[in-house]
């Protein structure tokens, strides 16, 4: 076996600089660039890191870099495990988080058991903004990135010690942008600020069009109620509908209102007041960093969407079902994830089921 | 160490082509049109070359016009002859196995209403039966397009008879012979094809230029228009530099092919035994014995062509999965599905061409790294997702 390292490279700069970081290093590394969508040209998707275009400007980086690199086709596993997903999601009143979809089991499940096991690699590396460390008695610890604007950690929380002994973050030891594009500029890499990805990689434009075309039925209007029963307006569908979000609603009695939950089975979208939100919340698939949870409940910390600030919370872990009671009451949408931080560090997460109570 | 085992999608440069080469590009500047000295010394290159192509293959000189490669001898073979024989008729058939060059421009034609397009399929082993195109012909037939060498399986198809079928019935027959010219005879005085395509890059030669050999009173339109260069057929200032490559490349390879071929052959078969005694489960692809000199592919149900070449690169070894132009996409091969193959089967597919470089050391070494390479993705495919 090789002590190869493989690395995701997306086009973008992030990845392209973890590679050159690699690369200066002195490590033997293998760019890839994995086709996320069909290659069938008509699609208009482009800030997607699975196009054309993007596998393009992968393979000049590697080029640039002077490593070897290959396109290596994902579409099958990322239809399946990430974007029929997503869509289901949005059917059941819960708002997906696709990236940690793809990187759960496309990244670090299908890509890593492919260096690993088909092409002899040791290693996969990311453009992720995190940090791994591994601690004198050999266990791996996912950290948050040194240059905390950039953090991505929360997106990461799934892996495992399996995975972490397997991965290197090379960018989440920069401290800011300035060591980005040095690096950038000394591989003569393409840093154009391209429109930063915060939409969904494999949609072009608006979400809600692409789940609208495949599940209409989460498109058809319903009503708007307080949590009392009370009517207060309709909604155009639950699938253009996040929990947490401003309502339309409420205007008349001078209320900022909220989506508090939807009733997929009424096709009914509770609001009220932000203190009227939860308080206990409940998670499923619960994994940790670690591997096993922590023995009874235990105090923690815990972010609810993607670059939100962890707030107290108590975490009681039954199987691979979790309950978090948390000090103050949240907005939090069903399929998003709750990641537990312990200072810097992800303990692990899940993704929310539901909330249970206000 | 690397070894290069697909001879199929390009092969390096001769020296001595690329001596020749070089010492055109830079001594000769002449335009051949221009009647002064500097034109005569460029048109004297480019008439040697085209001797040199005519008598490798038994053609004479005004036969051969010289195109930008294997894809434009194809693209002029189908639209030229489509379009200067529209009076008589629309009908163009060809086999399944064709190259894209020929398939893409046939569905082209008939997606333009200006052919009317019969594919004919193949045998188990990629061989098409003369009685099958026979078949398909009917009055306004007025072109048969069948490859000489199959570029992902290597096998061979018999010309002569299906010529004879064409001539008899005054059909336009054409042939794709990038993959055999330079390793196999091609005598056009023998064989009764009115058009072939040639690719220099397949035999040694540069990249960038080939040539369609036109029978003398075959009708065949231009695709271009301009200064009327190549008699008309191909218009355009001459590759003077290619084309010399071209005919240098085809006169060495013809000097070689008999002592290279056998010596290919004796290698191939060699890989071919070893692959099969060593991996449970390949598949040879293509025609057991009418095949090229130096194609070995296979098929390896329970893997992925795509993984199969990354895995061997890595390890050292240039390989493809099937055809250089289409791969990059894990869609199973045409040519192999057309030999009723399943998807499942195709998708494993491999491709390995052996060259004038190829050693014994390198077959060796090729066959003591492909098992365990092949063992490996199929541990992983057998593992459920």
């Amino acid at each position: 076996m090789s002590d190869r390292v493989f690395v995701a490279m997306s086009g973008g700069v992030d990845s392209s600089v973890a590679a050159a970081m690699l690369a200066e290093r002195g490590e033997d590394v293998v760019g890839v660039w994995m086709r996320l969508t069909p290659d069938d040209g008509s699609r208009d998707a482009p800030r997607c890191c699975g196009t054309d275009q993007a596998g393009e400007d992968a393979r000049r980086a590697a080029s640039r870099i002077g490593i070897p690199f290959y396109a290596l086709d994902y579409a099958e596993v990322f239809a399946r495990d990430v974007v029929d997903p997503f869509v289901a999601a949005y059917a059941m009143g819960e708002t997906p988080n696709p990236c940690v979809a793809c990187n759960s089991k496309v990244k670090f499940e299908a890509l890593l058991r492919d260096v690993v096991a088909k092409f002899g690699g040791s290693r996969i590396a990311t453009g992720h903004y995190a940090r791994v460390t591994r601690d004198d008695a050999g266990r791996a610890h996912l950290l948050r990135a040194r240059d905390p604007n950039k953090d991505q950690s929360y997106a990461l929380y799934m892996l495992g010690q399996r995975e972490l002994a397997r991965i290197e973050l090379p960018i989440g030891e920069l401290a800011d942008k300035s060591e980005t594009r040095a690096i950038a500029q000394r591989f003569e890499l393409s840093t154009a600020d391209k429109a930063e990805s915060m939409d969904i990689c494999f949609i072009g434009g608006d979400y809600r069009e692409f789940v609208r075309e495949r599940v209409p039925e989460a498109f058809v209007s319903g009503p708007v109620e307080r949590g009392d029963g009370i009517p207060v307006g309709t909604h155009g569908g639950i699938g253009t509908l996040t929990v947490g979000q401003r309502a339309g609603v409420g205007i008349a009695t001078g209320e900022r209102l909220y989506v508090l939950r939807l009733e997929t089975d009424r096709n009914a979208a509770i609001v009220g007041r932000r203190d009227e939100g939860a308080t206990m919340i409940a998670l499923r698939d619960v994994t940790f960093t670690g591997d096993s949870a922590p023995s009874g409940p235990f105090s923690s910390s815990v972010a609810l969407r993607y670059r939100g600030a962890p707030q107290p919370c108590t975490v009681v872990v039954s199987g691979r079902d979790a309950t978090i009671e948390l000090s103050e009451p949240a907005l939090v949408a069903g399929g998003q994830a709750a990641v537990f931080y312990d200072g810097d560090e992800v303990l692990g997460g899940g993704t929310v089921t539901r909330a249970l109570a206000s | 160490m690397r070894a290069y085992f697909d001879h199929a999608a390009t092969t390096p440069l001769d020296p001595e082509v690329a001596d020749a080469m070089s010492r055109v590009l830079r001594d000769v500047y002449g335009n051949p049109s221009s009647i002064y000295s500097e034109g005569q010394t460029a048109r004297a290159l480019v008439d040697q070359a085209r001797e040199d192509v005519a008598r490798a293959l038994g053609a004479a000189p005004n036969e051969i016009v010289f195109t930008s490669g294997g894809t434009e001898a194809d693209n002029l073979a189908l639209r030229g002859t489509l379009r200067a024989r529209a009076a008589e008729g629309d009908g163009l058939v060809t086999t399944a196995i064709e190259h894209h060059a020929v398939l893409d421009t046939a569905h082209d034609l008939a997606h333009e209403g200006r052919a009317r397009v019969t594919v004919v399929g193949v045998d188990k082993h990629g061989r098409v039966e003369p009685e099958a195109i026979e078949r398909a012909l009917d009055r306004r037939t007025v072109l048969v397009s069948v490859m000489h060498g199959n570029n992902e399986i290597g096998t061979l198809q018999p010309l002569a008879r299906i010529g004879a079928i064409d001539r008899e019935h005054g059909i336009t027959f054409h042939s794709d012979a990038v993959q055999t010219v330079g390793a196999l005879p091609l005598d056009v005085s023998r064989v009764p094809v009115d058009l072939v395509s040639v690719n220099a890059h397949k035999f040694y030669g540069p990249k960038g230029v080939g040539a369609l050999y036109v029978r003398t009173g075959t009708r065949i339109a231009t695709l271009q228009t301009g200064g009327g260069q190549e008699k008309g057929r191909r218009t355009g200032t001459e590759n003077v530099a290619g084309i010399v490559g071209l005919g240098v490349a085809l006169r060495i390879a013809a000097a070689k092919r008999a002592e290279e071929s056998a010596r290919q052959a004796r290698l191939r078969d060699r890989l071919i035994e070893g692959v099969r005694g060593r991996i449970p489960g390949a598949v040879l692809t293509g025609h057991p014995s009418e095949r090229l000199p130096n194609n070995a592919s296979f098929c390896f149900p329970g893997t992925q062509g795509e993984a199969l070449v990354v895995a061997l690169d890595l390890a050292g070894f240039a390989v493809s999965s099937g055809s250089a132009c289409t791969s990059g996409s894990t869609e199973p091969s045409h040519v192999l599905l057309a030999l009723g193959l399943g998807r499942e089967v195709a998708q494993g597919s491999l491709r390995l061409t052996l060259g004038r470089g190829t050693t014994e050391a390198e077959i060796d070494a090729l066959l003591a790294a492909l098992p365990p390479i092949v063992a490996r993705l199929r541990a992983v495919s057998a593992v459920p997702v």
